[in-house]
């Protein structure tokens, strides 16, 4: 080999190195063997072999949440790629940076429907920030390079790079990773002062406000969720967190309201829908949140704070729209609040969380605890209780037991929570947690699954038996995709249509058969000796945590619905089907 | 809810790399925004720069999306809403084809010299026209030679500039 010349194969482990990558989680195939013969030739850069590559881009994506870094994948082409694209989706919709490379058929084969080919990037360009398809090894490193800065700049996503097998043999000369600065990509991270100080105006002057919080807060960096709860605590006012938003602001503290949105709180929703001032920091307006936009907190002047232009006035028009990161942001208005000697109107704010705790006293998380059979969010609380004192990380799949934890763990800190929220992927826990357990080892990592969602990905056992993973899988075990279940019973008028899952593994067999370890809980009296041991074990661990079948997941707004029309738990329950079923308006049916 | 449909008129600067076009006319079917007309060739070849017209139409809310959408594309520099902007001068060329004798053909002669439309090629039987203007005079020209025996269309979509000295 000449001198300072790399093989394409040797200059995507460099490059990923000098971007600070220590894992990679992919699955080899023909297209990419020489780069997994680079990767053999060395051992700074860990490699983890999944078992689909679906599972790869999850696992990248919980390395990347728990850890704010850019979550890097390794797959072959065609089918590697193919199997990649439901992870770069959910990647994309919740704003996660990973790196994806797949290999490619040989330039000179492109297009000719040659062995495992597919059209990587025609097929991702809609689901993925950015993407590339390198065709000269010469501009190889700078792609690399210029992909991570796409994937973790502005508002994050993912970025996929396509490489050619030719391109991975050829030799070509590497260039280090330089100040980046990019010919047209330049994300706005400080916001026009005047906009802020408008905004200080306008919060100081409030009467009833609230802050309304999202991902974009963890997206930011630890940092903004300390800006964050230090400005909040400041002004007194409430705040609230979207479901990506949890543990942006500690949920402890007296003045969280809790989620908001379909499932969230009845104080949260309700102090949305009443308030005079919505102070939006990092968060999209999304459908699960807003309801029925026309009836969307009708009487607020809005302010919205968001990296990404088209985040603003894309579903709600707001009256100040903020452009830039969230801890510029929040560092500014703190200044500016302090040196303008802001104190709101104590009488009106007294009012105001008069108002908000008779909302929070009609506790809308309460459920009827059953003996001996299983309320879901019992055993939640349980696990709460029971995982108080560890330093904890929780992942989900998607369904009740999603909303369920959302409502019942706390977070008191960002980046300790994993769900799929944009895309709502079944299948995202387990080898989220995965990548959450390679980042922290020492921690306890646990999935609260279901158990059809954890059937999506649950070959991901071996991948957590192979690297000794202690990650825990909490099944709620209704038997039922218990979501589809509840919008049956309460919009189909109960026809249970294929949402009973007929047939079902033993998950404690299950686990065994995997080399891990299997827990089954069926009463109340054995829920913490259960969890107690699943978090003992230094194994990965399949708990099947058998609970009631028929539990419904409340506060819910059904689709098309506004927030003050939110449905409450058991008491409210009555005549429920009626109530959400005949006088859900016909658009809001044909809402998801 | 705001309900008037606006029409506008985009330039988009963007670096004349595989895939920029495919790019942009995604985010327009992927997010079901109009497209009544797109041009699109490169305007400096050293900086491989291409230069994007479309025409579109939408709420106000749905075209400022379409710019924002259009500009969080990596590849694109600029992103400017000419319609909004100020004066600006909008174009087209038409390739026309009329098939006939007599009458018609001396009459689709008459009206094309009206319009200021070129003949680029004749045969006994036929002409065809070149015609630049704005795409409503093509409509109107287009529209008159539909009854005098026109038998092809080529146009070109929109190429628009602002007035004045400023660039984009
Ligand atoms: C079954 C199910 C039920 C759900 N129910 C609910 C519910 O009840 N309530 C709920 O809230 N959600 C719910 N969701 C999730 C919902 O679909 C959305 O994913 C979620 O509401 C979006 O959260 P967000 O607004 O915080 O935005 P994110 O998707 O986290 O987006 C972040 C925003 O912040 C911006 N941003 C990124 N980085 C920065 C930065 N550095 N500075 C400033 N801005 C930045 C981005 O541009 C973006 O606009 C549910 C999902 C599922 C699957
Ligand atoms: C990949 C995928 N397919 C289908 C859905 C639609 N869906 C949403 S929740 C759900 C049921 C989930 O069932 P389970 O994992 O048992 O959770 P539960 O609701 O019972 O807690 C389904 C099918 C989805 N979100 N993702
Ligand atoms: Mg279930």
């Amino acid at each position: 080999m000449s001198e300072n010349k790399l093989t394409g194969a040797e200059i995507v482990i460099k490059a990923l190195k000098d971007q600070g990558v220590d894992v990679i989680f992919g699955y080899p195939g023909g297209a990419v063997l020489p780069i997994y013969d680079a990767l053999f030739k060395q051992n700074d850069l860990r490699h983890i072999l999944v078992r689909h590559e679906q599972a790869a881009v999850h696992a990248a994506e919980g390395y990347a949440r728990s850890t704010g870094k850019v979550g890097a994948v390794l797959v072959t082409s065609g089918p590697g790629a193919t199997n990649a694209v439901t992870g770069l989706t959910d990647a994309l919709m919740d704003s996660i940076p990973i790196v994806c490379l797949t290999g490619q058929v040989p330039t000179h084969l492109i297009g000719n429907d040659a062995f495992q080919e597919a059209d990587t990037t025609g097929i991702t360009r809609p689901c993925t920030k950015h993407n590339y398809l390198v065709k000269d090894v010469n501009n190889l490193a700078r792609t690399m390079h210029e992909g991570f800065y796409v994937a973790r700049s502005g508002r994050p996503g993912p970025v996929v790079i396509d490489i050619p097998k030719d391109v991975q043999f050829a030799e070509g000369t590497y260039v280090p990773p330089g100040e980046v600065k990019h010919k047209t990509y330049r994300p706005q991270v400080k916001p026009d002062l005047s906009l802020v100080e408008q905004a200080v105006e306008l919060i100081a002057n409030a009467k009833r406000p609230i802050f309304y919080t999202g991902g974009g807060v963890i997206n930011s960096g630890p940092m903004a969720s300390k800006l964050l709860t230090q400005f909040v605590r400041m002004t007194g006012y409430p705040c609230t967190n979207t479901l990506m938003g949890l543990g942006a602001y500690p949920a402890s503290d007296r003045q969280f309201l809790g989620m908001l949105g379909m499932h969230g709180t009845y104080e949260a929703n309700l102090a949305m829908h009443g308030c005079d001032v919505m102070i939006n920091i990092g968060a999209r307006f999304d459908d699960r949140v807003t309801g029925k936009l026309s009836a969307f907190s009708p009487d607020s002047k809005k302010i919205h704070v968001d990296i990404d232009p088209s985040s603003i006035n894309k579903n709600v028009r707001v009256d100040i729209p903020i452009v830039g990161d969230c801890a510029h942001v929040l560092e500014d208005m703190i200044r500016i609040w302090k040196a303008r000697q802001k104190r709101p109107d104590q009488v009106a704010l007294k009012q105001w969380w008069a108002q908000i705790e008779e909302w929070r006293g009609r506790d809308c998380l309460r459920y009827v605890k059953t003996d001996p059979i299983i309320k879901p969010q019992y055993a939640l609380e349980r696990l709460r209780e029971l995982t108080r004192k560890h330093d904890t990380y929780i992942t989900t799949e998607v369904g009740q037991h999603q909303m369920w934890a959302a409502q019942f763990i706390p977070f008191e800190e960002p980046n300790r929570w994993m769900t799929s929220g944009g895309l709502g992927t079944m299948g995202y826990g387990l080898p989220a947690a995965i990548g959450t357990q390679i980042a922290h080892p020492d921690s306890l990592v646990v999935d609260i699954s279901g158990e059809a969602s954890f059937m999506m990905n649950m070959q991901e056992m071996a991948t957590a038996v192979q690297y000794n993973l202690p990650v825990k899988i909490l099944i709620l075990n209704n038997q039922y995709m218990g979501m589809v279940r509840q919008w049956q019973e309460l919009l189909h008028g109960s026809r249970y249509s294929q949402s009973y899952s007929e047939a079902l593994p033993d998950f404690v067999k299950l686990a065994e058969a995997f080399g891990g370890v299997g827990l089954r809980a069926t009463k109340v009296s054995e829920v913490d000796d259960v969890l107690n041991q699943m978090i003992d074990i230094r194994r990965p661990v399949i708990v099947d945590m058998c609970v009631d079948q028929k539990e419904n997941c409340f506060p819910m707004i059904p689709g098309g619905r506004a927030h003050n029309e939110i449905l409450l738990g058991p008491a409210d329950q009555m005549g429920e089907e009626t109530r959400a079923g005949e006088a859900t308006p016909e658009e809001g049916m044909v809402l998801v | 809810m705001e309900t008037t449909i606006e029409k506008h008129t985009i330039s988009v600067l963007v670096d004349n790399e595989p895939g920029v076009l495919a790019r942009v006319i995604g985010l327009f079917s992927g997010r079901g925004y109009n497209i009544e007309s797109l041009t699109v060739a490169e305007v400096d070849a050293e900086q491989k720069v291409s230069r994007i017209t479309i025409v579109t139409s939408g709420t106000r809310m749905i075209i400022e999306q379409i710019k924002n959408q259009l500009d969080r594309l990596v590849p694109v520099h600029r992103v400017r809403d000419l319609t909004d902007e100020g004066p600006h001068i909008e174009r087209e060329l038409a390739l026309i084809k009329v098939a006939g004798t007599g009458d018609r053909r001396i009459e689709s002669l008459r009206i094309a010299d009206i319009f200021k439309a070129r003949v680029v090629d004749a045969t006994l039987s036929s002409f065809v026209f070149e015609m630049t203007g704005s795409a409503a005079e093509l409509d109107d020209f287009i529209g008159l030679m539909r009854q005098l025996g026109l038998v092809d269309v080529s146009r070109t979509g929109v190429a628009a500039i602002s007035k004045g000295a400023a660039s984009l």
